[in-house]
């Protein structure tokens, strides 16, 4: 186990620090910049979609889609991150205590 | 690291930014925290131990990457094809950097410091401020308090392993998607935006039941590919609020 967490570790500091080491003129065309903005739009979109209605490979709807509804309710309520989070985990744990 | 007093208004307004930034940051911290103790209790209950489970946390240090591991190995996968899933989704961490490399203007060790803690939160806190030095804090200070809270929850989830049983009483498993939807959320201010989102997050479902674990939210990084060579282009189309670099 520890040589794939040895591998693991190097590996996705590198690709951080390579990240951060791509010269910025690469920033300045137009095109790159714009992907740039997007990129973490969409994969922040894939994960809140695969965290929310997935489990390993499977598709599931299940108590996790009352804690993100009430998730975007207390967003559109401008409410700070921590009482997003604590009021989506909170919904999903009272409804499978009633459950 | 921790955030001054919130009681008293302050007079102008810069403190006041970097003082709501301080208190986000650990915010951003507390939640991912909670995270990381089912990180720990699924490492061990995965067959790693908690030297290993604890090694991960401290050196590999962006959560998505260490669920794949983990759940790779779990799922009876071998370490090599655990390791690639893991560097896979680490690939999304590039392409923050290359997102905040002219924001951030890191530079020698700073630079190779802050790889380190180059993670989802760290980026999405960065990108809201409009400035590099207040964008600097929000990357340093939510970095660090997720760094500090991720490892130590990880600890303990290792160390309590079983007994915690199963995290998902708690609710921990929706607060992880109301965490990444939080950090999203900011940056739904443009149609171009919400579009690729949506997009994204349906390509991804679409590709859960065929794909490896991790795969579904690489190839949602085409969207935004797709999105920037066939979508409208032009000022207009970018997001309103979209971070500019500093002068």
């Amino acid at each position: 186990m520890w040589p794939a967490i040895i591998v693991t570790a190097v590996g996705c500091y590198l690709l951080k620090l390579t990240g951060l080491s791509i010269p910025d003129r690469v920033l300045d065309r137009p095109l790159v910049r714009r992907l740039a903005d997007l990129i973490p739009v969409a994969l922040l979109g894939a994960l809140v979609a695969v965290e929310a209605f997935s489990t390993g490979q499977q598709l599931r709807l299940d108590a996790r889609l009352a804690g993100v509804a009430v998730a975007v309710a207390a967003l559109l309520a401008r409410a700070p991150f921590l009482v997003v989070v604590v009021s989506a985990a909170a919904t999903t744990a009272l409804i499978r205590l009633a459950a | 690291m921790s955030p001054p007093k919130v009681s008293d208004v302050p007079a102008n307004r810069q403190p006041s930014e970097r003082r709501q930034i301080l208190v986000d940051s650990l915010g951003v911290g507390l939640a991912t925290g909670a995270y990381g103790i089912s990180f720990g209790a699924i490492a061990v209950s995965s067959g790693f131990d908690v030297w290993q489970t604890c090694a991960l946390s401290l050196f590999v240090f962006t959560g998505a990457s260490q669920f794949a591991l983990v759940g790779v190995i779990a799922s009876g996968g071998a370490p090599v094809s655990a390791a690639a899933t893991a560097l896979m989704l680490g690939t999304r961490n590039t392409l923050y950097g290359l997102r905040l490399a002219s924001l951030l203007r890191f530079r020698g060790v700073r630079r190779v410091a802050g790889a380190h803690i180059l993670i989802d939160e760290s980026t999405a806190m960065a990108l809201k401020p409009a400035d590099t030095r207040n964008a600097r804090l929000a990357f340093t200070a939510t970095g660090l308090s997720v760094f500090v809270l991720w490892n130590l929850a990880t600890a303990v989830g290792a160390v309590a392993g079983k007994a915690i049983g199963d995290t998902s009483v708690y609710g921990l498993d929706a607060a992880v998607p109301a965490a990444f939807l939080a950090l999203l959320w900011p940056r739904l201010t443009s149609a171009r935006t919400r579009s690729t989102a949506l997009a994204a997050g349906a390509l991804a479902l679409l590709l859960v039941p065929n794909a490896r674990p991790g795969i579904p939210v690489i190839a949602a990084a085409g969207v935004a590919l797709a999105v920037t060579v066939l979508g409208p282009t032009g000022e207009a189309a970018e997001s309103a609020d979209g971070p500019e670099r500093s002068a």
